[in-house]
């Protein structure tokens, strides 16, 4: 997830603080793991360096610098590449679920097991991704979406996986 | 605690000729749980729904509801089950294609002798839920899938069945629309406290359930985890 | 082109199933065609009958020829045995070289017989005994060919004889020459006419839906086609040629039926009338016209039927047919047809000739058509407005509201077969009544008569007919022409004079007392045979041939006369045996009313046999107040076997239509079994949906059929009656039909709903 053109995606809507920039991607794209401020700085000050923000505003006041930040030109055409620029498919391919069931491949383990297995533990989140999408808004939905598509994606890509090593076990055996 | 189970299979065997269907499969559902069953395509899923809901006598075992073997009921008791007890949606030609969508809805309570104009008053009630009000007087020919598939849940759930049997409820829908449609469904189910048998190949669908159930080469080989509260 | 053919392969594929269809839509093609066939050969039998018996005519016209080598004594000896005709010829060549009869290869000599085969079969049977006293023990020397016989069926023979004198027969040097004969009057060109109209109309409804077989395949398979890229033109000429093998097909099964068919002709004789299997003979442009016509009209059907129906790639959508159905044109052909028929109203006379005759037909089939192409609107109007009803109405109601040109058109043939047998049954019982009223025969007062004429031993005659076995009674009288005697023959005053007991007498006039040696003077309505005015008490009369003189005594009394048992009621003199010498006045007719056991046939035919002895010219019938009436009862028996075949025909396309439509809908049936819809809900909607259309087409049927029979009422000058027997009975066979096909159909819709339907697909 590149956290630049996330922050620069959502400063197109409008000039924000650096603590709402932490805020809105925490809720919208990173519920288990939030953002450090350390992290939101850094990637504020690379933009800045790179001239895709500027400074809005500095508001006098309390307790931690209160700077606004705000896109350029430069950064809204960033975000529009980025959003046009396919991810590379690997990256999927590249999790731990295929990393098991390459490993139960080659320790001739079966994979029907590790698909039983990691179906009930994908139907579980599945199920509460389902419920939170039922009372969430839109951006629920889209992201809960997201995720569901994805598992259900690697629950067939094992289904698929497991059928053809059965088929393979029966062509061997036969 | 345990409850007493609402439907249970048990060690069902059914052939079709020489391809076998479904091998000692055995089955639990719960008042009010939403139980999906899930398997590849040709596992024997459907048979098993079949089975559940009394439509194909199993060649071995037991269906039992609410304690009572339907195996050994009668055809016309057994259709009376259906008619009262099951509601049922199918994954397409369900409706009766010269009736309106409201007589649609409405059939399933004439079928039991409810007068015809208390039971299309309930029928438009049920149309209005599943938010197709609109539709009421078209034809099935005359709609779209995703509200053909929402008048077919409430012809399902009009009855006010105790379980209702959705076989791939969803499939020829798209997403948007089978997901509005699986969550009308179970939503509708579980504010009537009806369980609902539904048999899918999505996960997605599956994840509208309570716990899931999988048919492989006709075995039951999911978790039963029988017990897990609605 | 290539789109023709691969709609003629198409026919064919599909595996079984698509052989069924192509099976189902031959032969039932073919069955029309067979009887199109059959309507087609019917002038053509006629001709060949009416040719044939032209061509065995031996009444010579014009002068007497004088006796010669070439010339040839015939005289009449008909008959009849067990009601059927019987013709029978007596012989007598004069030379070498007189004319044969045709079918005849020698004539018969003096106590030789030659007869038809019919005849033979006839006399080598049990029964053979009751008839052959009638040839007086002459021996069969051969039969007649079918070159001498209008049918397989006729009783007829030539007897040989060396005692016919030229008194009371014919000399002719050649048969046939004479004129033309009409073997059927006005009337009944009328009824053939009107019959066929009537079988042939549902038999095309039958052909436009057995073309239409196995649709809802053929629909899917062109949307297949449409997939992989063939456009609407092409689905229409794949199509086509679908229809064209179907319908080739059909004429190859129907061409075979009426091959095997017309052998059975001859085997069937209908109002005396047999046919000979060479003489059912469709003319060849009528054949032409079928071959061209019903290839193109299975094509234009079934074109029609796709204009119905969008073909898509993904599958076939019927368009529904919301458009209400115009009234205006539907009214048009029955406005025609009753145009056509008003002026022969009035005149019946006129039907006989061509033009007219035409007219009529036309008329009638438009009258006809009327039913046809109103009924789709009525249908339609009515079940728009019903709906209201249990499940099983409501399911019949909204599928006939969807699709209601289905089992109109089907419900179209039952409707015109059921139109037409009330019409002409209308005009059966119509006729029926007239020729019964006028009978004015009393069986009450005697079985049968016997008048045998000119006879020189008449009351030893009636003796030997009073001996017949089987006769338990009877009376008889002798009777003569009588003239006023001294006055030239020519002006003289004649009349008739009876000599009987008073018990004979007494069945011709109401004598009052009466006692041996007593005459009377029976007096008759003045209109009906010649007046006795002449014959007062003392006047002189010459009797019979020989004019035997005889005095009327003076106290002669003058009585009214009484019908006799035939009906009959004239002026004449009556005396009996002491009154004068019967044995002195010469050759006597005698007629005799008898008694016998109305239902032993037998002692008829020896009465007959008897008769014939006695004399060449007798008369013997049964007593029936019926008698005219037969004929009839065999035409409407045909005509019942008619409408049945023909409702026969449309209950399978009927049937047909649900088989489809029910499989068609083996999903939808196994879902509604599936949710709990009982047994008897659906085979209650497939009731519904059948007789609804059909009890709409059997009302306008009823008025369509009082219509017609008004008006064929009306053109023989008719009171108008409405015998509704004649309309239960119609409407109630096709009742049986549409019953039977329910019936035939519900096991079938048993094993539709099967929920095994479900996992179909």
């Amino acid at each position: 997830m590149s956290i630049g053109q996330t922050f620069l995606g959502l400063l197109e809507a409008g000039p924000r603080h650096g603590y709402d920039l932490k805020r809105a991607y925490d809720e919208r794209f990173s519920h288990t793991r939030p953002l450090h401020f350390g992290q939101v700085y850094a990637t504020l000050s690379r933009l800045l360096k790179n001239g895709l923000v500027e400074i809005d505003a500095v508001e006098p006041g309390e307790g931690p610098e209160r700077k606004r930040y705000a896109i350029t030109a430069a950064g809204v055409t960033d975000v529009q590449q980025w959003l046009s620029q396919p991810e590379r498919p690997d990256l999927y391919l590249q999790n731990t679920l295929y990393t098991k069931v390459v490993l139960a491949l080659l320790t001739g383990r079966a994979a029907a097991d590790l698909l039983d297995i990691q179906r009930a533990e994908h139907l579980r989140v599945m199920r509460e991704l389902t419920r939170r999408k039922a009372g969430g808004d839109l951006a629920d939905q889209l992201i809960c979406d997201h995720a569901l598509f994805h598992l259900e994606a690697d629950l067939r890509w094992l289904e698929l996986t497991a059928a053809r090593l059965d088929d393979l076990a029966g062509k061997v055996r036969a | 605690m345990t409850v007493e189970p609402l439907l249970v299979a048990d060690q069902l065997t059914k052939s079709f000729g020489p391809t076998t269907a479904l091998e000692r499969a055995s089955l639990q559902i719960l008042a009010g749980e939403v139980v999906a069953v899930m398997g590849p395509s040709g596992s024997g899923k459907s048979t098993l729904l079949h089975c559940l809901a009394g439509i194909v006598a199993p060649d071995s075992g037991q269906v039992r509801y609410q304690g009572r073997d339907i195996g050994a009921m009668s055809d016309t008791a057994r259709s009376a089950l259906r008619r009262g007890e099951f509601g049922f949606v199918f994954q397409f030609g369900q409706l009766v294609p010269e009736l309106t969508c409201l007589e649609n809805v409405a059939l399933p309570l004439r079928l039991n002798r409810l007068g015809r104009r208390a039971a299309e008053r309930r029928a438009a009630e049920w149309l209005e839920r599943l938010e197709v009000a609109e539709v009421s007087g078209k034809r099935p020919g005359e709609v779209s899938g995703g509200q053909g598939q929402r008048v077919a849940v409430a012809r399902a759930l009009v009855t006010a069945p105790k379980v209702i049997f959705a076989d791939e409820p969803t499939g020829a829908l798209d997403s948007l629309n089978g997901e509005r449609v699986m969550r009308l469904l179970t939503d509708a189910a579980r504010q009537t406290h009806a369980a609902v048998v539904l048999v899918t190949h999505e996960a997605r669908v599956a994840a509208y359930s309570d716990r899931e159930v999988v048919v492989r080469d006709g075995r039951t080989t999911g978790m039963e985890r029988s017990g897990v509260a609605a | 082109m290539s789109d023709l053919l691969l709609g003629a392969r198409m026919a064919f594929s599909g595996g079984r199933d698509g052989w069924a269809r192509a099976l189902l839509t031959a032969f039932g093609v073919g069955i029309g065609v067979a009887l199109l066939l059959l309507a087609a050969a019917v002038p053509a039998m006629l001709q060949g009958r009416q040719a044939r018996g032209d061509a065995r005519f031996d009444f010579r016209l014009g002068e007497q020829l004088p006796a010669a080598a070439n010339t040839l004594l015939v005289a009449p000896f008909d008959t009849e045995f067990r009601d059927r005709p019987v013709r029978g010829r007596l012989v007598r060549p004069e030379g070498p070289q007189a004319p044969l009869p045709p079918g005849v290869s020698a004539l018969p000599r003096d106590g030789e017989v030659v007869v038809s085969p019919a005849l033979k079969e006839l006399l080598d049977s049990p029964e053979g005994s009751l008839f052959a006293p009638r040839l007086g023990g002459a021996e069969v020397v051969g039969t007649i060919g079918p070159q001498g016989l209008p049918g397989p069926h006729e009783l007829a023979f030539y007897l040989g004889s060396d005692t016919l004198g030229s008194d009371g027969s014919n000399r002719i040097d050649a048969f046939g020459g004479g004129p033309p004969s009409e073997e059927f009057g006005p009337t009944l060109i009328l009824l053939v006419v009107i019959i066929f109209v009537v079988l042939l109309l549902p038999i095309a409804v039958f052909l436009g839906a057995a073309v239409r077989f196995g649709g809802e395949p053929r629909e899917r398979r062109l949307a297949a086609l449409r997939l992989i890229g063939a456009d609407r033109r092409m689905t229409r000429r794949i199509a086509a040629g679908e229809a064209v093998v179907g319908a080739l097909l059909g004429i190859v099964v129907g061409g075979l039926l009426f091959a095997v068919g017309r052998q059975l002709v001859p085997l069937v004789t209908l109002w005396d009338i047999s046919v000979y299997a060479g003489d059912v003979r469709p003319s060849l442009p009528i054949v032409a016209l079928i071959v061209v016509a019903v290839p193109v009209v299975a094509v234009v059907v079934s074109l029609i039927a796709l204009r119905r129906v969008a073909i898509e790639p993904l599958g076939v959508t019927r368009r529904a047919s919301t458009t209400r159905r115009r009234l205006w044109w539907r009214l048009i052909p029955p406005a025609i047809g009753l145009v056509l028929l008003e002026p022969l109203v009035s005149d019946v006379r006129a039907v006989g000739e061509a033009l007219t005759r035409h007219q009529v037909a036309a008329g009638v089939v438009l009258l006809l058509i009327g039913a046809v192409t109103l009924l789709p609107w009525l249908v339609d109007l009515l079940v728009r407005r019903l709906g209201r009803g249990p499940v099983a109405w409501q399911l019949a109601i909204r599928r006939l509201q969807l699709d209601s040109a289905t089992s109109a058109r089907l419900v179209s043939g039952v409707a015109v077969a059921v139109a037409g047998t009330i019409g002409l049954q209308m005009l059966f019982t119509g006729v029926q009544r007239q020729y019964t009223t006028e009978t004015g025969e009393d069986p009450t007062r005697a079985t049968s008569y016997v008048r045998l004429f000119d006879i020189p031993e008449g009351s030893a005659a009636m003796n030997q007919l009073l001996a017949v076995p089987g006769v338990t009674g009877g009376t008889g009288t002798l009777w003569a022409r009588i003239a006023r005697d001294g006055s030239s023959p020519e002006a003289a005053p004649a009349g008739y004079l009876r000599i009987g007991d008073c018990r004979a007498l007494a069945e011709y006039a109401e004598l009052g007392r009466c006692a041996d040696g007593d005459v009377f003077r029976s007096l008759g309505p003045p209109d009906d045979g010649p007046s006795i005015d002449a014959f007062v008490p003392g006047t002189r009369i010459a009797v019979g041939e020989r004019a035997a003189s005889w005095t009327l005594p003076a106290d002669t009394r003058t009585v009214p006369a009484r019908a006799n048992p035939i009906g009959w009621k004239r002026s004449e003199i009556l005396a009996t045996p002491g009154a004068i010498e019967a044995g002195r006045i010469g050759p006597l007719s005698v007629e005799t009313y008898l008694d016998f056991d109305r239902d032993d046939p037998d002692t008829l035919e020896r009465l007959r046999n008897t008769a014939v002895q006695l004399t060449r010219t007798s008369w013997v019938g049964r007593l029936s107040a019926t008698a005219q009436a037969d004929r009839f009862v065999t035409i409407q028996r045909g005509l019942y076997v008619g409408v049945v075949v023909t409702l026969l025909l449309i209950g399978v396309s009927m049937l047909v239509g649900l088989l489809e439509q029910l499989r068609e809908r083996r999903r939808l049936l196994a879902m509604l079994v599936a949710v709990g819809t009982r047994r008897a809900t659906l085979a209650w909607s497939v009731f519904w949906q059948t007789v609804v259309p059909v009890l709409i087409g059997l009302t306008v049927a009823v008025a369509f059929g009082l219509a017609l029979g008004s008006v064929l009422l009306r053109m023989v000058n008719m009171p108008i009656s409405v015998s509704w027997p004649v309309i239960g009975m119609s409407t109630g066979l096709a009742a049986a039909a549409v019953l039977l096909v329910t019936g035939l159909g519900l096991p079938a819709l048993w094993r539709l709903m099967n929920p095994v339907g479900l996992r179909a697909e």
